[in-house]
């Protein structure tokens, strides 16, 4: 190794939580508790200096037009596929995934799945459930699921970590967080729990990409270090 | 149904509701967190609905006129007519709120049961009693209350409400309200988390609030529910006024269309409330967006015609 990724080793990933609407405090607040200094996202360039970004939970018509709006498309895709950890919770997952099954808005395509929005229905039909998520140990966590979307179908390299069962009334099993390589996306709202095994799980994703070594040559080719 | 309840009871209630295990608040006030740094705009028809969905709109109220034209007009406000909320739900996938009058429970019902998100016990609205607020605890759907200061916020939320709104002077387009009811609950807020615990039950007596809320507003500096500002917004530099003296999002009325340029101006507040501390980016935003609505100055407005003194 050379000095530059040794010296990477050690430490923390960076982390940034896209500020330009929703419940981007909570998710800071909980990467805090795991002694995460995360920083708001609200400008493209800022996205250099993270090896993971979350898209929190808000609107999801109103976060893609502001990503649209403020030219954060492109950069964000470029960014993702150098190796950037990526999670999308809630209205984060819809705007990272391939298509929807309603016409609006468009999605980014950022991991292969299919969502459907609003699966459960409008806000009185909100709900909390408990859930066995592949990766978490111990006790089941409790999601919260605010006008929440599901995963309805999943490309090729997707592992579905999470399934709400199928209900009484004939509802099938849906899934609700899934996983391809350092990318996640949640249909619930950990941010919103006392519970961050979730936010662990997605650090170590975004651990890997600061130590990913291609990455790491990638931004250091951009700006070079002074190590 | 409707039982009422005094503070003692209304915060023992909260306490009791508001445990983590009870999902039935936190998906209530989880929604409104959903909303934050986002702009929540008053439309009358569906194609209004669409504008604003387009421009980014977190959320759209259904109303059959805008607090201006309610204004105007004077006569009894109440809830709007069934079809009209239905049709607007139909146009758009973002929340649809919709609005009671204060203590009128059966339009909430009413309101529940077309599907509304959230509903806003309001002011705007003529109230349907002058003494009691409606159990919003009684409901999933949640509620989202207007407030001039702590005490007046903290009745609501013991009631159940699960966001809170300041009441500024609705309709008028002149923000000196909404600023001075913001203000006035983080001057009210700043007081309880600086004073020692032995002053808290009085100062409970004082702001007439529930004491276990206080109590929590003293452990955590900030409401236990989302802040947004409402009330006389009428340009970007309104929006980010507001997001900078601490809300956490903003509802515009009639200053998106009873503007020269509506969607326009929605888009323009849309961006305000993101960037809403970057100068640069708020001078490139407040170009050429045609007149703001045109207003009346609220200070004038006589006490007894002011909406803001409506409810307690």
């Amino acid at each position: 190794m050379n000095g530059n990724a040794s010296s990477s080793v050690q430490g923390k990933p960076r982390i940034g939580v896209l500020a330009l609407q929703g419940d981007f405090a909570e998710h800071i607040h909980m990467l805090g508790l795991i002694g995460i200094n995360a920083t708001e996202i609200r400008k493209v360039e800022q996205l250099n200096e993270v090896d993971g970004l979350i898209i929190p939970g808000g609107e999801s018509t109103t976060i893609v037009k502001l990503l649209h709006m403020f030219d954060f498309v492109d950069e964000l895709r470029a960014h993702v596929e150098s190796g950037m950890a990526l999670w999308g919770t809630c209205a984060g997952m819809i705007v990272i995934a391939r298509e929807l099954a309603d016409p609006y808005p468009t999605p980014l395509n950022l991991i292969d799945i299919g969502v459907a929005r609003n699966f459960f229905g409008r806000q009185v039909d909100s709900f909390e459930a408990e859930l066995k998520i592949t990766g978490i140990e111990g006790d089941p966590m409790r999601a919260v699921f605010i006008r929440a979307p599901i995963v309805q179908d999943t490309g090729d390299g997707v592992e579905t970590l999470a399934i709400v069962p199928a209900k009484d009334d004939g509802t099938p099993e849906q899934a609700v967080a899934v996983k391809k390589g350092r990318v996640l996306a949640s249909s619930f709202h950990p941010e919103l729990t006392e519970d961050t095994r979730l936010h662990s799980l997605f650090v170590e994703l975004a651990d890997e990409a600061r130590t990913d070594s291609a990455r790491i040559s990638r931004s250091t080719e951009e700006s070079p270090s002074t190590v | 149904m409707a039982t009422s309840t005094n503070g003692a009871a209304g915060a023992q209630r909260w306490k009791e509701m508001s445990k983590p295990e009870v999902g039935d608040w936190r998906v209530k006030g989880g929604l409104a967190q959903m909303l934050k740094g986002g702009v929540i705009m008053d439309v009358v028809t569906p194609d209004q609905a669409k504008i604003a969905e387009d421009a980014g709109a977190v959320s759209v109220m259904a109303l059959e006129r805008v607090p201006s034209d309610i204004r105007r007009d004077g006569g009894v406000a109440r809830m709007s007519d069934p079809d009209l909320i239905s049709g607007i739900i139909d146009a758009v996938s973002i929340p649809v709120m919709a609005k009671a009058r204060i203590g009128h429970f059966v339009e909430a019902q009413i309101l529940e049961s077309l599907g509304v998100d959230y509903c806003d016990e309001s002011e705007v609205l003529t109230p349907a009693d002058n003494e009691y607020h409606i159990d919003k605890w009684q409901y999933k759907m949640p509620y989202v209350c207007g407030a001039r200061n702590i005490g007046e916020a903290l009745r609501r939320i013991g009631e159940g409400a699960a966001m809170i709104r300041t009441k500024g002077e609705a309709g008028t387009g002149d923000i000196v309200h909404a600023v001075t009811h913001a203000r006035q609950i983080q001057a009210d807020i700043r007081t309880i988390q600086n004073a020692p615990t032995e002053e808290l039950m009085t100062l409970a007596r004082d702001y007439a609030a529930p004491y276990e809320l206080v109590v929590e507003v003293a452990r955590t500096g900030k409401l236990p529910v989302v802040n947004f500002a409402a009330g006389g917004i009428a340009t970007p530099a309104d929006a980010a006024l507001l997001m900078q003296i601490g809300v956490e999002g903003v509802f515009v009325g009639s200053g998106i269309f009873k503007s020269d340029n509506p969607a326009k101006m929605a888009d323009a507040i849309v961006r305000a409330t993101t960037h809403f501390n970057d100068p640069d980016m708020l001078a490139e935003i407040s170009r050429g967006l045609g007149d703001a609505m045109s207003g009346i100055e609220a200070n004038k407005i006589p006490e007894d015609q002011q909406l803001q003194t409506r409810g307690w």
